[in-house]
């Protein structure tokens, strides 16, 4: 297991080598140049200019480019952003922290009511409850989040009144106490959070319903009700292990979701997220901020992956690794 | 004394709006020690009647009829008076033993389960009675064999790990629905001489499905027939004097001996049967009234029930 774990961790590399590599390429290929700041932000001196391109040596090839920032990257260095000249590794961090508390929130609640839902739906198909859910579920696909954000910050912000609409502080945030400062975010979290979980649970829910239907079909489940073994325990015992199986891979593949950040909703509640951080990079062809996404993004798919396999070997015994 | 008594069992399910009759109007008992064989076609109803002696049918369009067992009548018990007769009284073996085990759990893990459920007993104490067991029904190193997952043994121990799970709880009556079908023919007269030995020593009652005419002539006192949902042909030495047409071509095609009487043509659509006596598109000696009347389970020697309107003593 062990020598798997290092195995599969090592074939990591050249894999994460090809997506910055591609990705590098894409982003300098693509057209507009950071040279064209001066145009954008007129506070940037000439020379600063000029410093920036030797520093980052954007005259060179881009082979050469990708070169050079790749030694950079070896020592946990992503450069400096274009657009203030801070830390690439500082300005994510400061983004960083409400993207992940939004993500992992909106997560857990999709979890949360999730499993529930599709195990309850997949006991009687086709009943009252899955047809209820279905149509449910048929809601949180098509409506575009932004939408249903608009509408819950006209019906909660505006006509009631009673939630804040946008940003995740009030603008006295500093006067308040720890606890009451704590709530503030709560206040403010709630919307944004409810928006996401709403989309992702349509999805999620499904993967759980399909998968438990499929279940409860198997021989084994049969074998247990012919033991006297009483539903409850078959279906959340005997069946949601079983069913558990295909859904850790769906959960591996979102783990960089959780530090991905929607631009449309961060956009809608002016939540200063990474979402729109990258979105702004991309925009200014920040190139050390881009590709310091990039890097993050591609390391979390992969780690996510493998725990993921990781996971299902641990879950599944008929699966062993060589 | 009958341990199981059925009456007028009809079970039909709904597909595509359409009635599927998968058993349409049985009777049959069983008495106290004995083994009776139910053979048929596949699709004739062998497996849905065996599944609804405890109402594990899912999902019927109906259900009718009465299953006895012990006096109780089991369609008219509460669920959970229900689940106390599953896998206690009533237990089953099914045909392929490596899907009807749980792959995620091991093989002591499933026993445990169904030992605490119907016994007292602490974790400690059913383990060591699942030890027990699988020895019982001949599971080398039973200690390894708790601890592995179903996909790690043979088929043969599987079925073996079902038997052991079947018998945990004492059970009077077993319910072996195609037992040996999917195992090879070594590991096949193994199972059914551990049935037979374990029948012996627990002094089980016995319904045995299969398809395989000579495991019943072996191991069976009696013999229902099934054919399209009904049984055609019920009694001892069935073998040797058939008398429905349907069991002649049976054992006809079995043995091989006249091959030119052998059946012809499929079994109906359990969509739509045949008006009549629903072999007769099939039947060598069929007559008009075969096509109008639908014969009933009649007494032509005793204790040996024949459904035709012209039961043929053949001897084979």
């Amino acid at each position: 297991m062990l020598s798997y774990f290092l195995k599969r961790l090592f074939s990591l590399v050249p894999l994460l080598l090809g997506i910055t590599f591609i990705s590098f390429l894409i982003i300098h290929l693509a057209p507009g140049k950071p040279s064209y700041l001066k145009e954008m932000n007129p506070r940037i001196s000439a020379e600063a200019q000029e410093r920036l391109i030797r520093l980052y040596q954007l005259d060179k090839p881009i082979l050469v480019q990708y070169i050079h920032w790749l030694k950079r990257v070896i020592k946990l260095d992503f450069g400096n952003s274009f657009a203030d000249g801070r830390k690439v590794i500082v300005r994510i961090r400061e983004r960083l922290p409400i993207t992940l508390l939004i993500n992992a929130l909106s997560l857990f609640f999709i979890l949360l009511f999730a499993f529930p839902v599709g195990i309850i739906s997949s006991l009687k198909p086709n009943g009252v409850f899955d047809k209820c859910t279905t149509l449910f579920v048929f809601i949180g696909f098509s409506l575009p989040s932004f939408y249903l954000a608009l509408l819950l910050m006209l019906l909660f912000g505006i006509k009631l009144g009673c939630l804040p609409i946008s940003g995740i502080v009030s603008f006295n945030h500093s006067q308040l106490s720890s606890g009451e400062r704590i709530l503030d975010i709560a206040k403010h979290l709630i919307l944004p959070v409810s928006v996401a979980t709403f989309g992702g649970l349509a999805g999620f829910s499904r993967y759980v319903r399909a998968n438990m239907i499929e279940v409860l079909k198997q021989d084994y489940i049969r074998t247990a009700y012919a033991q006297g073994i009483g539903r409850g325990r078959i279906v959340c015992k005997f069946a949601l292990k079983n069913a558990l199986l295909p859904l850790i891979t769906i959960l591996g593949l979102s783990v960089p979701g959780l530090l991905g950040g929607s631009v449309i909703l961060e956009s809608v509640f002016a939540i200063p997220g990474m979402g729109r951080l990258l979105y702004e990079a991309t925009l200014s062809r920040d190139y050390p901020l881009i590709m310091g996404g990039v890097v993050i993004g591609a390391v979390l798919t992969l780690l996510g992956n493998l725990i993921a396999d990781l996971c299902y070997a641990w879950a599944d015994p008929r699966i062993r690794y060589q | 004394m009958y341990i199981l008594e059925v009456k007028n069992l009809k079970v039909y399910f709904s597909q595509k709006g359409k009635v599927l009759k998968a058993v349409d109007g049985i009777s049959f008992f069983i008495r106290e020690g004995e083994s009776l064989g139910l053979a048929g076609e596949s699709g004739s109803g062998k497996t849905v009647t065996a599944l609804s002696l405890t109402r594990l049918v899912s999902h019927p369009y109906l259900l009718s009829g009465e299953v006895l067992f012990r006096g109780k009548n089991i369609f008219r018990l509460k669920s959970a008076d229900l689940r106390k007769i599953r896998g206690a009284e009533i237990a089953y073996i099914f045909q392929n033993p490596l899907s009807s085990l749980n792959p995620v759990f091991t093989v002591g893990n499933q026993m445990i389960e169904i030992i605490r459920l119907h016994h007292r007993k602490t974790k400690r104490e059913a383990e060591v009675y699942a030890l027990k067991m699988l020895e019982k029904v001949g599971i080398p190193d039973a200690y390894k064999n708790l601890r592995s997952y179903p996909h790690q043994l043979s088929g043969g121990m599987n079925q073996r790990v079902m038997i052991a799970m079947a018998l945990s709880c004492h059970p009077s009556l077993l319910i072996a629905d195609e037992p040996t079908t999917n195992l090879d023919a070594t590991t096949q007269v193994q199972i059914l001489q551990l049935i037979e030995r374990i029948k012996k020593e627990e002094r089980l009652s016995l319904l045995f499905i299969t398809h395989d005419l000579e495991i019943l002539r072996r191991f069976t006192n009696r013999v229902a027939i099934m054919y399209a949902g009904q049984i055609v042909e019920i009694g001892e030495n069935l073998f040797e004097k058939p008398f429905h047409p349907y069991t002649y071509a049976l054992l006809s095609a079995r043995s091989g001996i006249i091959p030119e009487q052998g059946l012809k043509g499929e079994a109906p659509s359990p969509f739509a049967f045949p008006a009549g006596c629903r072999f007769h598109p099939r039947c060598p000696f069929k007559r008009s009234i075969c096509e109008e009347k639908e014969p009933i389970l009649q007494e032509k020697k005793k204790g040996h029930f024949v459904a035709c309107h012209f039961p043929q003593t053949m001897v084979k």
